[in-house]
């Protein structure tokens, strides 16, 4: 008696305190987007009383970990091919999109003056293009004083989702990148030099005159970098703004993409901007602990409705509505344990 | 810091005989028994840590070894997108700018040991020292961050555009300081390994110079050597053996250095000719590319056998670097 007394008393204390603390959910993976997910993660601990543990620790960790069920989610800047999701029992959504973005350091070049192309970016990185004041950049430059320099290209020496992005778009506009380099988390290199991270790539073009080298959105953004023009599929030359980053993720084919794979990269458009990616998030569909799963889907649905002014902030682009309402069905219908789905709306 | 150890010896034979052991035999057999296993267990547990490293690296990039065979040591190819791995590049570029640190440091650590034993006067030999011993102190991240923040923009905006356009135009040298001046590189990563494994040899190098007997020294200069004569005729042909063990063990250090040269070799799987050129080194690469190999693909097994690869290389080097110490410090 006095002891299943004891048992009860512990048990009502284990339900208050679960009850006032907030909620555990672990998540790793793609560092691309961890900026985003720890600010949600913050808001959502205030609003919901979901506290998310998110470690960035690599997309391909992110898939490692999540396989072994060491998380209650992961997280990949690259889409994870279909079979691989099924043999895992893995839900792929999106969460965020974001963009990449060249910088270039030109002496007398403004910021967004520089025209340049995928081909000629592509050249570049092959060394096939060596100098600034090549014919073939002042064609496309009329008005722009371009100096007999070395061109420098730079590159993230560390695998990452934003490498994987900008070779996509380089294999998308250059069939001679797509045989012969590929794109990839890293490739083999050509030319130039390898830098750790956005802040790396940044400051070693701000030391090296004549250097090229690409960075996330948000960081050129943040840090007043030199970016450039694109020409995107339909041949205008678009500036990095969020209209023509809003454009890309219109021009998007979510419905039919498997798994939400969707690809953002060179996109038709008068306006599109042409290297933008999505990020995902990989979640159990035979989930081991229910409450876990179901608080993760809980912390995405309030993200998406509640937290797209968080990441507009931080220079991420939301997912459109339609693509969010179609996730959440996907969860739904995913997500089922005993037959009945975990999340409901 | 051989003084210490030097002295135990004549000290300990000054010493009074060990008090006789007096009853309660018993209870201090048991004790012994126990402090024996508890330290044989942590003798072994060495061993087996170590032999298990091997083992786990070995077993991990048996796929590599399998797929590639022997050439994977050579080749020169490491491209992620095919599928095709070769450890040529980063052998090269950690064995080039390990012998290259060594250049640098070695004769820097010969000037800094014989002045602190022969030349700097008593009041200095203590300061000096101590601030050889933090040098060895600081954590390399900071080496990695001071030179890619600060030794990285100097070698770009000054010292590399120099040599570009005077020794870089020569014939034949001209080859070895080539490209343009990114400032990382090659170069640069030595330069920055040579200041972190300065600390190691110059505190090798000063130990057994103090062990060479002052007689000896005292006759040659008695005879009429200058301090130079007694440093190349008596000094270093007495410690050379030892000398040579300790520019083994910075050697040793260099090879797995990580952080410092990750920020600053310009990480490119590629060899270039120029001192200038970016490289990569098998500790950076594995740092840089393990996060995103996914597990069970070649490329992990890739980096493990590159890291395997490593483990020997620096396991070899330290044993020459033991067998030479042993002899002198034994003193």
């Amino acid at each position: 008696m006095k002891l299943s007394s004891i048992t009860v008393a512990l048990a009502a204390s284990i339900a208050i305190s679960g009850a006032v603390s907030a909620q555990q959910i672990t998540g790793a993976g793609a560092t691309f987007p961890a900026p985003v997910y720890t600010k949600w993660g913050e808001l959502a601990r205030q609003a919901i009383g979901v506290q998310l543990n998110y470690q960035g620790i690599g997309s391909s960790g992110g898939v490692n970990q999540i396989t072994n069920r060491t998380v209650d989610f992961g997280a990949s800047d690259a889409p994870v091919p279909a079979d691989k999701l099924a043999s895992a029992n893995l839900l792929q959504f999106p969460t965020v999109m974001g963009s990449v973005v060249p910088i270039v350091n030109i002496p007398g070049v403004e910021i967004d003056q520089l025209r340049l192309t995928g081909e000629l970016i592509a050249e570049i990185y092959q060394g096939k293009l060596s100098r600034w004041n090549d014919p073939r950049i002042a064609e496309i430059n009329p008005g722009v004083t371009l100096p007999n320099l070395a061109v420098a290209p730079v590159y993230r020496a560390e695998g990452s989702g934003t490498t994987f992005v900008w070779t996509s778009y380089l294999a998308a506009t250059s069939p001679a990148w797509k045989s012969g380099i590929g794109a990839s988390t890293s490739v083999r290199w050509p030319v130039g030099v390898g830098a750790r991270g956005n802040d790396g790539v940044a400051a070693t073009v701000r030391n090296t005159r004549g250097a090229i080298g690409y960075v996330e959105n948000a960081y050129a953004t943040v840090n007043k970098l030199t970016t450039t023009q694109l020409r995107n599929r339909d041949g205008n030359f678009v500036k990095p703004t969020h209209e023509s980053f809003a454009a890309a993720a219109a021009a998007g084919d979510w419905a039919s993409a498997p798994d939400f794979a969707v690809d953002l990269i060179n996109l038709p458009g008068a306006q599109t901007w042409p290297v933008v990616s999505a990020t995902f998030i990989l979640l159990p569909t035979n989930p081991t602990d229910v409450e876990r799963s179901r608080n993760v889907m809980r912390f995405f649905d309030w993200a998406y409705s509640n937290g797209g002014q968080a990441a507009g902030e931080l220079e991420y682009i939301p997912l459109p509505a339609s693509v969010q309402d179609a996730v959440r069905a996907a969860w739904q219908k995913a997500v089922v344990v005993e037959g009945r789905p975990v999340w409901t709306r | 810091m051989i003084g210490p150890h030097v002295q135990t010896a004549t000290v300990a034979s000054q010493l009074p005989p060990p008090p006789a052991a007096t009853g309660a035999r018993r209870s201090t057999a048991f004790g012994d028994q126990v402090f024996a296993t508890i330290c044989t267990t942590a003798g072994l547990l060495v061993l087996v840590l170590l032999g298990a490293i091997i083992v786990t690296l070995f077993l991990g990039g048996l796929p590599a070894f399998r797929q590639f065979g022997l050439p994977f040591v050579t080749d020169t190819t490491w491209d992620p997108v095919q599928e095709v791995f070769g450890a040529g590049v980063s052998i090269y570029g950690t064995i080039i700018t390990s012998v290259l640190a060594l250049l640098l440091a070695v004769p820097a650590a010969f000037g800094i040991a014989f002045f602190l034993t022969e030349l700097a006067p008593q009041w200095m030999r203590h300061p000096v020292g101590m601030a050889i011993e933090l040098l060895a102190a600081v954590p390399s991240i900071i080496y990695g961050m001071w030179g890619f923040f600060v030794i990285a923009p100097i070698m770009a905006a000054y010292v590399q555009p120099a040599v570009i356009d005077t020794v870089g135009t020569l014939p034949m040298i001209g080859m070895l300081f080539d490209g343009p001046p990114f400032g990382t590189g090659i170069l640069t990563a030595a330069l920055i390994l040579s200041i972190m494994i300065l600390p190691f040899i110059a505190a090798t190098m000063r130990d057994v110079f103090l062990t060479v007997p002052p007689v000896y020294k005292e006759s040659a200069y008695g005879l009429g050597c200058t301090t130079w004569e007694v440093a190349r005729n008596i000094v270093i042909p007495y410690t050379r053996v030892s000398v040579v063990g300790g520019i083994m063990l910075g050697l040793g250090r260099a090879l797995g250095e990580t952080m410092a040269v990750t920020f600053v070799i310009g990480n490119a799987n590629r060899i270039t000719s120029s001192l200038f050129g970016p490289g990569n080194t098998i500790a950076s690469l594995v740092a840089l590319e393990f996060p995103e190999s996914p597990a069970g693909s070649l490329k992990l097994a890739s980096l493990l056998a590159l890291g395997f690869i490593l483990f020997v290389l620096s396991f070899i080097v330290l044993a020459i670097s033991r067998m030479m110490l042993r002899p002198r410090l034994k003193g």
